[in-house]
């Protein structure tokens, strides 16, 4: 490349952690659309100051930096990339469509994670009975809706897969530390088949974080939660 | 409106996510069936067209229904799409609008809901204090344009605007005054109402009040 090309050549920096999955959700989208990014790793206990000067007000991963432009919220970072980067897109053209991407997307983050991550991870005993109860109201929403699709997009990854996509991973590993089952092929074949789908499709497949280290982390948050862990 | 075009808003008088999608269709200049909704009492039709939240607003267009507030606000963006763009055309500036229109979920309504749902000896200062930093915030947002939208009335500016009628109420029960704490916002406020999209969407502050005291009261907060 020449420097005059080199200089025409876009920046894309996405900040990120190993284990976060909003994170992941920018990183499947820039993948997905053959995007070229560089990765700054970030340790959230110890946050750079430039993550601190580009997301003053969550100071939060992922935060996308194209050619200086900032954005911080992984669905609005979503939005940014499709609007961008036009090919594979992630929402379709029709705005009825588009709205019922971006409402289960939401409904995945609003509802779906709280219920799974709040209710069931981070409880026990009762408490964490009624967030079973509520994760799987949730997840017969997303049963009903995932009929009879290959993916929440249709015939290809759009917006809602990918927002919902922690479900194919994630998952796996508060089931195994909490001994509950969630997406049971029973209960929700088609949820089950979408998991299978979706974490064995390309690009995805290939940025999984590490299951052990994702359950090390979460056994000591669902502990520091239950007042079992040693303070930090 | 096209011949044969149906709009109907299911929503609830005193509810914020509601006047989002009024002052929108308004700006549109959409003409469109409301059918006010008993929230103690849910009718059929809103159980049928958003049997996952049972909330208000639905959208119903032609038939098909279109949730959560700020999913059907881009929704009439895109649809009618010949007046009063909501959403600007610049990528990156469409990602700041949806940033702030997302604050303003999080923050100002998370804010809000605690201040309505605690007694007024519990509202702690800090609460408090977090609040008028989070309003502050808005204002430097604003910074000296007219709307966030810029020029005109854009997205921010209608997810913001509900609270405009909300404001007397949490003044009274945290005991502030955004007058005295955040004069931009006040003197925003104002400018706003002066639109008849606006004015037309909101409801009475007083009213809204009394609303409040009785949904207070109903809690057992006071």
């Amino acid at each position: 490349m020449d420097e005059r090309e080199y200089n025409m050549a876009e920046e894309v920096k996405v900040f990120s952690t190993w284990a976060s999955p909003f994170a992941l959700r920018v990183i499947w989208a820039l993948k997905l659309k053959g995007v070229e990014f560089d990765t700054v790793h970030e340790d959230l206990i110890n946050k750079s100051p430039l993550l601190l000067q580009y997301n003053p007000i969550h100071k939060k991963v992922p935060v996308l930096v194209h050619d200086g432009k900032v954005i911080c919220e992984s669905l609005v970072i979503l939005e940014y990339i499709d609007e961008t980067w036009k090919q594979n897109p992630l929402l379709p053209e029709d705005p009825h469509q588009k709205a019922n991407a971006r409402f289960w997307a939401k409904f995945g983050d609003d509802k779906v994670m709280q219920s799974i991550g709040g209710g069931v991870l981070l409880k026990e005993g009762k408490e964490q009975e009624e967030g079973f109860a509520a994760s799987m109201e949730n997840l017969k929403y997303l049963e009903d809706e995932i009929r009879g699709k290959k993916f929440f997009g249709g015939e290809t990854i759009g917006l809602a897969d990918i927002a919902l996509g922690w479900l194919a991973h994630y998952l796996d590993i508060v089931e195994e530390i909490v001994g509950l089952k969630l997406i049971d092929q029973e209960k929700f074949p088609s949820l089950a088949a979408w998991k299978q789908e979706f974490a064995n499709a390309p690009i995805i497949r290939e940025n999984w974080p590490d299951r052990d280290k994702l359950a090390t982390k979460y056994v000591a948050m669902r502990e520091a939660n239950l007042g079992k862990g040693t303070p930090k | 409106m096209a011949a044969g075009e149906q709009v109907t808003l299911l929503d609830s008088w005193a509810s914020s996510f509601g006047m989002r999608v009024r002052i929108a269709l308004a700006e549109k200049g959409v003409k469109y069936e409301y059918i006010e909704q008993d929230l103690w009492n849910k009718s059929g039709l809103l159980l049928q067209m958003n049997p996952v939240h049972k909330k208000i607003p639905v959208l119903v267009h032609n038939g098909k229904p279109v949730c959560e507030s700020l999913v059907i606000v881009q929704y009439i963006d895109e649809v009618w799409k010949d007046k009063a763009p909501l959403l600007p055309s610049d990528p990156y500036q469409r990602a700041q609008s949806r940033f702030w229109a997302d604050f303003v979920d999080r923050k100002i309504y998370e804010h809000g809901r605690m201040i309505l749902t605690t007694k007024v000896e519990d509202q702690e200062a800090a609460a408090k204090k977090d609040f008028i930093d989070t309003l502050k915030l808005m204002e430097g947002e604003l910074g000296d344009k007219p709307y966030f939208g810029g020029e005109t009335l854009g997205y921010v500016d209608v997810a913001l605007l509900p609270y405009c009628c909300w404001f007397y109420t949490y003044e009274n029960i945290l005991n502030f005054s955004l007058e005295a704490d955040c004069p931009k916002l006040n003197a925003y406020c104002k400018r706003c109402l002066q639109k008849e999209s606006v004015s037309k969407s909101l409801e009475d502050p007083k009213k809204i009040y009394d609303f409040a005291l009785m949904l207070r009261k109903k809690l057992g907060v006071e």
